[in-house]
């Protein structure tokens, strides 16, 4: 199995298509700081006070590393998935498409260890994106603007910390990495069903885009049920910057992901375990 | 103990309302070079692909080397090497990155070992090149040189000289033959190229429409059908006219070639001791293609 997920490794780290996301995102995270450095911060600034004078006295850098690495995760989590899915919408469409599994077939592998190997790098691609993604945003937003406690406007006004912060992060990248797990997962199942990497991405884009519009929309219809689907669940990382930490309501979150994760990937293995290979 | 390496038992495929292919049953046996004809959508990549378990059978099973593919599909392919359709690779690597992975699944294989099939097939100084920069034949090339990395004991080859150039084409036959002959390897082979098959296989099998019209060994169908002479001589009409005195040559047509005769293979120098004594210079007696005619009759229906 070992011997199958190298090659898989090598297959999918190997093609240039792997790297549109980290080239997209190391242009586009720069370029944001960069503005919010030449004067982006100071709009930033002009809002929050609007918003805050009346009733708090703000004090110190409020706008510092990590308050923009909290913006950048809230902002950036409906734009990951679509770099996501390039690679995930590959990993099987790609090899039909392509004819390759006429040889890999024919050998004596079952196809659930095939597709297993697959999905494993699928996900190992997916934590190495976002944890790429939260590194860049973290690491350039407190070079830039430097360090202090994080202003978090949830439910409430809270100021956690600076010492309490590095680990709160490393848990939201975790739930963040989960739940685009979930995203990756469902662009794989898409994967198996054709053999063109098109269709999963927009299948999968139009699936996240669906249930985001279904979720937002305060209809009672909606309303009910919100709780099947999946992007439900993807704000789960912001949970852990909430005073107290709502850990029961964070396991429910993770068993959620998981199982949506877990039967996006039974699904592929028993479609493509029957599927005849006609490319 | 049975010499039977692999068999089709009511072997069925449907899509839908479409039969693609319909209760076969084949044989292949120890050491042949068993050549699967038929014209293009007759079944015989459908069947190919049953065999080697790409497709599913709607019906029927398969047993290689004794053992059914329903039951045991892993043991079933462990001894077999096929090449469906066109070889494809992973374009954006190497030749020997490619063995190394598609030749590795079951076990990890060496590069000594690899260099060692890329030189045979005359690959070895591009091992390092990416296969995107290879040619159709290379391509080919580079199939077989993943087959014989696993040493198989039964090789499948789908279409194999589709779309290779003349030399490429002798040069694949080339190989067969001398992995039958020198390795002990049984071969099955498809193609739509009749005299393909008939210049390798030792035995063979006609399918049209999905079923199996003909099987049997290359020489005994070749006996089968008229078998023709095309006569090219100094003076066609006159040499027309002397045949037709003779009861035996009375199928005698004058053709565009020359003239045409159905006449048996061992009465052929007969014909042109006669001709030659009629003082008639024989420039060619061509046994024409009769396994040609036979096809064509069979898969046109207007042969049994």
């Amino acid at each position: 199995m070992i011997r199958l997920i190298w090659f898989e490794l090598i297959k999918t780290f190997t093609r240039w298509r792997t790297y549109i996301g980290f080239i997209a995102f190391g242009i586009i995270v720069p370029m944001v700081v960069t503005g919010l450095k030449l004067g982006g911060q100071n709009s930033f600034k002009r809002s929050l006070l609007s918003l805050l004078q009346n009733d708090f006295i703000i004090g110190g850098n409020v706008l510092n590393g990590w308050f923009f690495g909290f913006f950048f995760m809230g902002a950036l989590w409906v734009h990951v998935p679509i770099v996501l899915t390039i690679v995930a919408g590959d990993q099987i469409a790609g090899e039909g498409n392509a004819g390759t599994f006429r040889f890999m077939l024919t050998h004596s592998v079952s196809r659930t260890r095939i597709i297993a190997a697959k999905f494993i790098v699928t996900l190992i691609y997916t934590a190495v994106m976002v944890l790429f993604i939260g590194g860049l945003t973290i690491g350039l937003s407190l070079w830039a603007f430097g360090g202090g406690d994080l202003l978090v406007i949830r439910k409430g006004i809270l100021v956690i910390q600076e010492a309490r912060l590095p680990y709160l992060f490393l848990m939201a990248y975790g739930l963040a990495t989960l739940a685009m797990f979930v995203v990756s997962s469902l662009c794989f199942l898409f994967s198996a069903f054709t053999d063109n990497s098109i269709g999963p991405i927009i299948a999968t884009m139009a699936v996240i885009i669906i249930s985001i519009i279904i979720i937002s929309l305060p209809f009672e219809l909606f309303q009910a049920i919100r709780p099947y689907l999946f992007v439900n669940y993807f704000d789960a990382w912001q949970k852990v910057f909430d005073d107290p930490v709502p850990w029961n309501v964070i396991r429910m979150d993770i068993s959620i992901l998981a199982g949506f994760m877990i039967t996006f990937f039974l699904a592929a293995v028993v479609y493509f375990s029957r599927k005849d290979i006609l490319s | 103990m049975t010499d039977i390496i692999l068999r089709t038992i009511n072997l069925t495929k449907r899509y839908k309302n479409r039969l693609a292919v319909d209760h076969l049953n084949i044989e292949v046996r120890q050491g042949e070079i068993f050549g699967f004809l038929g014209p293009n959508g007759a079944g015989k990549s459908t069947t190919i692909r049953m065999i080697l378990h790409l497709i599913f059978p709607t019906e029927g099973d398969v047993e290689i080397f004794g053992t059914s593919l329903k039951k045991a599909r892993h043991r079933a392919l462990e001894r077999v090497g096929a090449v469906v359709e066109k070889p494809a690779f992973y374009g954006h690597l190497s030749a020997l990155r490619n063995m190394e992975i598609l030749g590795g699944l079951q076990k990890p294989v060496t590069r000594p070992v690899i260099m060692k099939y890329l030189e045979r097939v005359g690959l070895a100084d591009r091992a390092g090149d990416p296969v995107k920069t290879y040619s159709h034949g290379m391509n080919q090339r580079l199939g077989l040189a993943l087959i014989l990395l696993k040493e198989p004991q039964l090789i499948i080859l789908d279409e194999p000289t589709t779309g290779l150039d003349p030399q490429g084409m002798k040069e694949v036959r080339e190989l067969i033959l001398e992995l039958s002959r020198e390795w002990g390897v049984t071969v099955l082979l498809s193609s739509h190229l009749l005299y393909e098959v008939e210049m390798i296989a030792t035995k063979m099998a006609i399918i049209h429409h999905g079923r199996l019209r003909v099987e049997g060994s290359v020489r005994d169908l070749l006996k089968k059908g008229p078998s023709e002479v095309l006569i090219k001589t100094d003076r066609t009409a006159e040499a027309m006219q002397f045949l037709k005195t003779n009861e035996s040559y009375g199928s005698a047509r004058i053709h565009s070639d020359g003239i045409k005769v159905e006449l048996d293979q061992d009465r052929i120098p007969e014909l042109n001791r006669q001709l030659v004594n009629a003082g008639f210079n024989v420039n060619a007696l061509v046994p024409q293609r009769s396994l040609e005619t036979y096809f064509l009759n069979l898969i046109e229906g207007r042969e049994a």
